[in-house]
């Protein structure tokens, strides 16, 4: 008899409650992840990570090659900027940045030679430290959109023991294809991350979770599970009722182990860690080569983009350069985004760079986006029914409104994840996240915790 | 193709938004209304649709001209005003003289609804609040129930008047039986079709039932209040009458029970936000109902709990918070502090 089914699919329903069903229009999921020629330019602002903002290591008139460092910090909480083509820096002076913010950046323009950097060596990994100074000299952070250097997440501290990694290719959000385009290409570099970390972490369980609307990254990610029958059973497949924002940590979190993370908290604190996918197929593949992160995969979409695709893209690309090479618009647009439509951030001009943690730039028209009426609030309820995190956002709205920061605090304001399920419901067209926002600040400003 | 000039939006995300609109929401309502409006013309003729028709239109006039005197955009089109309208109708007798009804509408969108700050931030049902002055008010003109498709016939007791006058500890099913007897009780067919005494559109439960099920499938409304409310009051009745299947029939579907409790408690603004409050909410109301039906000076008391619960839903809201995901409590919080204390101490 064979055995009895390592890496059998675990089934999995949408635990908790709240969550959406959004159209999931994933037009480029037939779409094979397409390189883009070295752009003309790219700029590489010094900060792309939460944490402490680089310092440029270069100057202006230096050659550098791709994987070359050009910007680094003393501090742990960091990731190091690497040149993501191979050329001479132009500048080092701030720009702006897509979310308006002004931040230094290093300019290199490409000799259009790619040419790898000939002190890369692929790292010596034995045991945890070395894994965690090997990421983080990687430059990886969290590329599902958050950003997070991923060193530092996986190193847990010492008081908080983790037993399960959680790789997160759920990819909820709409138009996104990205994470399941690397489930598809990229398979194999996943599953050799999950058993690289499962062995350095020492960790007993490996939870793979995809929505169940991705039956081939299922089937190609379950194909290369069960030819490792000797890993044990640690590896699991979990299939996902697709439902908006399972994606997020605490949802995935809920739904792989049954464990809730208690409000303020991360999933560290129940034992768990949720790395993207993407991430994890780029820890295998940095493992093996030395490459660090210089370049990502983006899905270019939209009603206003003449060829939608998935490209990749060395890091620091300007986000025009990226539509012209998607055949550019097709229609003058509405909106712009960097990121999916339900946490995405709108852009001011697509004249910023691309950073490691952008997964997205779609492009609307004005039929794009829903647009509605903004009429008052009903009291309806709806907001409170889509909340997965139980809140109840008609009433945040209105102790926001008389900027009550204790009544605030004790409706739960904080652990609100900005997921966007509530607006989308609300039948008044209220921009209900934007309260969330405005509450949490005023919450801030009250020193209200 | 894009010139440089051009204006991008820039807004908070999400940057899509769902299907739902509030005049969506409120057609829904209406469509849900109908079945009993149409109940309502067959059974008390022409006259019914004539107070409807006066009840909506003043209504929606007052809303009009409300927002227009405080200088407030016009929001006739969210349709809010239009169900009031209905609402109103339906809680009144055919015989009402039409100035009342536009008395009725005044009360239920100028003072209860628009003087509040507008949809959304009254504290009570407006239809129910109107019905309530009208019937302090005009108590004569209000309890007037004529016959089923007789305006101006001899008037005889409603069911549930006929039945607050039985005797609670005698032999129900006797009494019961004999007025069904003498004609002074509709049969059961009859009350569920509706062809017996009461306001337009509280009559018929079948309709009211049909209606109910397009809010509960259409998700405008939830399962909970409806189902504590008339749960409650099926209970309260069932043991009043020491498990008298007859007795709690006619107290269900008599009055105005079915419309409170599916169109009228759940009314948005005026009801809990949350599941547990909605319950709390529906079980309030059908144990005032159930004490004013039968210890109260009155025959009906749907629309007096109501008000009175209405009154009591911000208090209910914050009695029975949910907790939200990863909520700690308290009491638990401090005895994993002190455990962890006394962890250290040893
Ligand atoms: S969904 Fe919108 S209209 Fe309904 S209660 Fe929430 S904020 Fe109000
Ligand atoms: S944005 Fe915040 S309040 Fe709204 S649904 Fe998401 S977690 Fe809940």
């Amino acid at each position: 008899m064979s055995h009895p089914s390592p890496g059998a699919i675990l089934k999995a329903v949408a635990k908790g409650r709240g969550g959406i069903h959004v159209a999931h229009n994933k037009i480029t999921a037939d779409c094979e992840t397409v390189r883009m020629p070295p752009p003309r330019c790219v700029v590489l602002p010094m900060q792309q990570h939460i944490g402490a903002p680089c310092a440029p290591t270069v100057k202006k008139g230096d050659h550098v090659d791709v994987g070359q460092v050009v910007g680094d910090s003393d501090k742990y909480v960091s990731a190091p900027i690497h040149a993501s083509v191979s050329g001479t820096v132009t500048a080092v002076a701030d720009v702006k940045l897509a979310n308006g913010r002004i931040a230094p950046a290093v300019t290199i323009e490409s000799d259009g030679q790619m040419t790898l950097w000939e002190g890369l060596r692929p790292p010596k990994v034995t045991n945890r430290q070395e894994l965690f100074a090997a990421i983080r000299a990687s430059g990886l952070v969290g590329l599902g959109g958050a950003g997070f250097p991923s060193h530092v997440k996986l190193n847990t501290p010492p008081d908080k023991p983790i037993d399960t990694l959680i790789v997160n290719a759920a990819e909820c959000e709409p138009y996104i294809t990205v994470d399941y385009r690397e489930c598809l290409e990229n398979s194999w570099n996943i599953m050799g991350a999950v058993y690289t970390l499962a062995e350095l972490l020492d960790l007993k369980n490996v939870v793979i979770a995809v929505e169940d609307n991705k039956p081939e990254a299922i089937r190609v990610l379950k194909a290369i599970a069960d030819e490792d029958n000797d890993r044990g059973d640690i590896v699991k497949l979990m299939t996902l009722k697709s439902k908006y924002p399972q994606g997020a940590e605490k949802m995935m979190v809920l739904s792989a182990t049954g464990r809730k993370v208690p409000a303020g908290g991360l999933p560290a604190d129940v034992g768990c860690i949720v790395m993207n996918v993407a991430s994890a197929a780029f820890v295998s593949r940095y493992l093996k080569t030395g490459k660090p992160l210089t370049s990502r995969s983006v899905t270019v979409s939209g009603d206003c983009i003449r060829r939608p695709m998935n490209v990749r893209v060395p890091i620091g690309t300007s986000i025009r350069e990226i539509i012209d090479f998607c055949g550019g618009f097709t229609e003058e647009p509405y909106k712009i985004l960097s990121g999916g439509p339900m946490m995405g951030q709108a852009l001011v001009s697509i004249d910023v760079p691309l950073l490691k943690s952008n997964n997205a730039v779609l492009a609307f028209s004005r039929r794009g986006v829903g647009l509605k009426p903004q009429r008052d609030c009903i009291r309806c309820g709806r907001c409170h029914e889509a909340c997965p995190m139980g809140l109840i956002p008609t009433q945040i709205v209105k102790y926001a409104n008389k900027r009550d920061a204790e009544e605030l605090a004790r409706l739960g304001v904080s652990v609100c994840m900005e997921c966007g399920s509530c607006a989308y419901s609300c039948p008044a067209g209220e921009p209900l996240v934007q309260h969330m926002r405005l509450a949490k600040e005023i919450m801030r400003e009250a020193g209200v915790k | 193709m894009m010139n440089e000039t051009a204006k991008l939006t820039v807004s908070a995300s999400p940057h899509v938004k769902g299907p739902a609109t509030v005049s969506g929401v409120m057609f829904d309502v209406i469509i849900a209304l109908c079945p009993a409006a149409i109940a309502g013309i067959a059974v008390f003729g022409f006259r019914a649709a004539l107070v409807m028709a006066v009840c909506v239109g003043s209504c929606v006039a007052f809303e009009y001209l409300s927002r227009k005197i405080m200088k407030k955009s016009v929001t006739v089109g969210d349709l809010s005003a239009v169900v009031t309208g209905l609402l109103l109708a339906f809680n009144l007798p055919v015989s009402i003289p039409l100035w009342m009804c536009v008395i009725g509408s005044f009360v239920a969108i100028v003072i209860v609804k628009q003087l509040f700050g507008g949809v959304g931030q009254n504290f009570a049902n407006p239809a129910i609040t109107a019905r309530i002055v009208l019937l302090v008010s005009f108590a004569s003109a209000m309890t007037h129930f004529p016959e089923p498709k007789s305006v101006d016939a001899i008037v005889s007791a409603t069911p549930l008047a006929t039945l607050s006058g039985f005797d609670l500890s005698g032999d129900l099913t006797g009494q019961i039986h004999l007025y069904q007897a003498a004609d002074k009780l509709p049969s059961y067919f009859r009350m569920f079709l509706g062809v017996r005494q009461g306001c337009i559109g509280e009559v018929c439960a079948a309709a009211l039932l049909i209606g109910a099920a397009y809010l509960l499938i259409r998700g405008v409304i939830k399962i909970a209040i409806p189902f504590s409310y008339i749960g409650t009051v099926a209970v309260f009745m069932l043991l009043a009458s020491r498990f008298n299947l007859a007795f709690t029939a006619y107290q269900l579907m008599g009055g105005g029970l079915l419309l409170g409790a599916f169109f009228m408690a759940t009314d948005y603004a005026t009801s809990p936000v949350n599941l547990k409050g909605k319950i709390v909410f529906g079980i309030g109301c059908g144990l005032l109902t159930s004490v004013i039906r039968l210890y109260g000076s009155l025959p009906e008391g749907v629309s007096y709990s109501i008000l009175l619960m209405n009154i009591a839903c911000p208090l209910i809201e914050k009695a029975t918070a949910p907790a939200y995901f990863g909520f700690v409590k308290k009491k638990k919080e401090k005895k994993a502090k002190e455990q962890a204390k006394e962890g250290a101490g040893a």
